[in-house]
């Protein structure tokens, strides 16, 4: 796949407090790409996640979208360069209806195609549909996981950036949610930035993958090398699912 | 039954003003969890500025129709209290924001003072009377009606209705909503936080401003300290129905003004003030979080 390079993070240390969370972290993700970031809890990967939408924000190192440094960037104008995010915890929100959650998905891109975009979200996730008018609180974990990638997809991103969309779901679901990113990866060529502890699945979906400790970047390589690393089977797979 | 339902219509315009009011606390505690005590002195400020707007278009035109004066007089001051609300908002509470949770109640009772002090400075002390500019009253079954009372749930109807159709039709609403719900996530999705905050203050001003202008047609005189009670009446409103809930503002509102009605018409007017907030103290034993009000746990 032709090498442009779309999301650059450089040097990335965040804090919390006096906590150093984030230790000097270096990540890219090429257009095109489905990256995976894998590691235990509280390596710092859903800090990286919020890191890039500057909240909270660097305190040191760099971070470029599309060329453009948007390290100091507020959080809405970062998002407006077309990153959207289904973040840790989903953040459905609870007291607007599945519809209106979306259309605030959709906001971002002015609700230029909703109708459109929102027809190929149900064929995507078709328990949606059927929801439409119920309240966001009102969902079941996993509907709230589909309802926020489908709101993230609503905004017709550049690069998605996906935190543990597989937490707390059946294992069917979370092949179902796998497969529809694999294939918006393949049909639109959307870029998928996507965070999991469920490595396995994560490293065989992504092109490449990267291995978060302690706020560091330990390791990196394609899925399929990290996949065959000793080390990262020892650490993340084995036990795990086969 | 003719002195009760009397009492009543009188109950109900007052309702009107509170509701009116009390919308403006809700919403800004609904967006950013902050008491905003210096709200009723905007209410108040906005009846000055109808006041002056009155006496300046009295002064230069005689004859115009007193439609007309009463929507300019609405029209300036929601322009002007919007001022006021939104430079209050980006000058004493959004430099606080993220801080101690009283540093904003503190700010804002301060805000309350400067607000009430500053007119009593450059307008007087003194009550400033209008001269009645509607005095039609109409006898409907022995139950009199003012025309007065008429234009005020009038102005109130509609803008409830415009207001409902903002906050749940548009974008701006949607966006006002989700801020409220969970500010970062709508920060994701490109909502302008600091920006949708600013218009709720301009709105809750906006209704504040109608309200005062009303508030000065109604009872044709207003004093540099009026921000106060009306304010807490409206305060007082908000938290019976619920504070956040915008529907719970318009009917703890209601509640209040029919309270009061009822208790000046039947016991005391001098307790009047006692009943609203015995109510209160009552309710909230009840239902602690208002009537429309939701409990305060919500993440899951």
């Amino acid at each position: 796949m032709a090498a442009r390079t779309l999301l650059q993070v450089e040097g990335v240390q965040t804090y919390y407090g006096n906590i150093r969370a984030l230790n000097g972290v270096n990540v890219s993700v090429n257009e095109g790409e489905i990256v995976a970031l894998i590691g235990a809890n509280g390596a710092g990967k859903s800090t990286l996640m919020m890191t890039i939408f500057g909240s909270p924000r660097a305190r040191a190192g760099k971070i470029t979208f599309s060329g453009t440094d948007i390290t100091e960037m507020p959080t809405h104008e970062i998002a407006r360069m077309r990153i959207a995010q289904s973040p840790e915890g989903r953040r459905i929100f609870p007291r607007m209806t599945v519809m209106e959650n979306l259309q605030m998905g959709a906001s971002l891109d002015k609700m230029r195609h909703f109708n459109e975009d929102s027809e190929k979200v149900f064929t995507l996730f078709p328990r949606l549909k059927e929801r439409i008018a119920q309240r966001g609180g009102t969902l079941s974990g996993g509907e709230q996981q589909m309802l926020s990638i489908a709101r993230a997809l609503m905004a017709r991103p550049k690069l998605l950036l996906l935190d543990e969309p597989s937490l707390g779901l059946a294992p069917l679901i979370v092949k179902q949610i796998f497969d529809a990113i694999r294939e918006l990866n393949k049909t639109e060529g959307l870029t998928v930035f996507l965070v999991e502890q469920n490595a396995f699945g994560a490293l065989k979906l992504a092109n490449r993958g990267y291995v978060m400790v302690n706020g560091n970047v330990t390791l990196s390589g394609s899925g399929v090398e990290l996949l065959a690393n000793p080390d990262v089977r020892a650490a993340y797979l084995e036990g795990g699912r086969h | 039954m003719e002195y009760f339902v009397q009492q009543l219509v009188n109950g109900l315009t007052l309702g009107s003003i509170y509701g009116l009011i009390a919308i403006g606390y809700t919403m800004v505690y609904g967006i950013i969890g902050m008491i905003n005590f210096a709200h009723g002195d905007v209410f108040m400020i906005g009846s000055f500025v109808a006041l002056i707007v009155f006496l300046v278009l009295t002064a230069i035109f005689y004859s115009l129709p007193v439609v007309l004066f009463l929507l300019i007089m609405m029209i300036v001051a929601m322009l002007t209290t919007s001022l006021y609300s939104w430079t209050i908002e980006k000058v004493a509470y959004r430099p606080l924001r993220g801080s101690f949770r009283l540093a904003p109640l503190i700010t804002a009772i301060g805000m309350s003072i400067v607000l009430s002090n500053f007119v009593q400075v450059t307008q007087g002390p003194r009550n400033k009377p209008i001269p009645p500019m509607i005095s039609k009253v109409y006898d409907i079954f022995g139950i009199s009606i003012s025309q007065k009372q008429i234009v005020i749930v009038l102005v109130t109807v509609a803008l409830l209705a415009i207001f409902w159709y903002l906050v749940n039709k548009t974008a701006l609403g949607r966006a006002q909503r989700a801020c409220e719900q969970d500010r970062k996530m709508a920060a994701l999705l490109g909502v302008d936080v600091d920006r949708t905050i600013s218009i709720t203050f301009i709105m809750g001003a906006s209704l504040a401003a109608v309200a005062g202008s009303l508030y000065l047609m109604y009872y044709g005189v207003v004093v540099f300290s009026d921000g106060f009670v009306p304010g807490v009446k409206a305060f007082t409103a908000a938290v019976l129905g619920g504070i956040g809930s915008i529907p719970g503002a318009v009917l703890g509102g209601l509640m209040i003004g029919f309270i009061e009605s009822m208790w000046s018409a039947y016991f005391s007017i001098d307790y009047k003030d006692v009943a609203a907030f015995s109510i209160l103290a009552i309710v909230l034993i009840f239902l602690p979080s208002g009537i429309l009000g939701r409990p305060e746990v919500e993440k899951v």
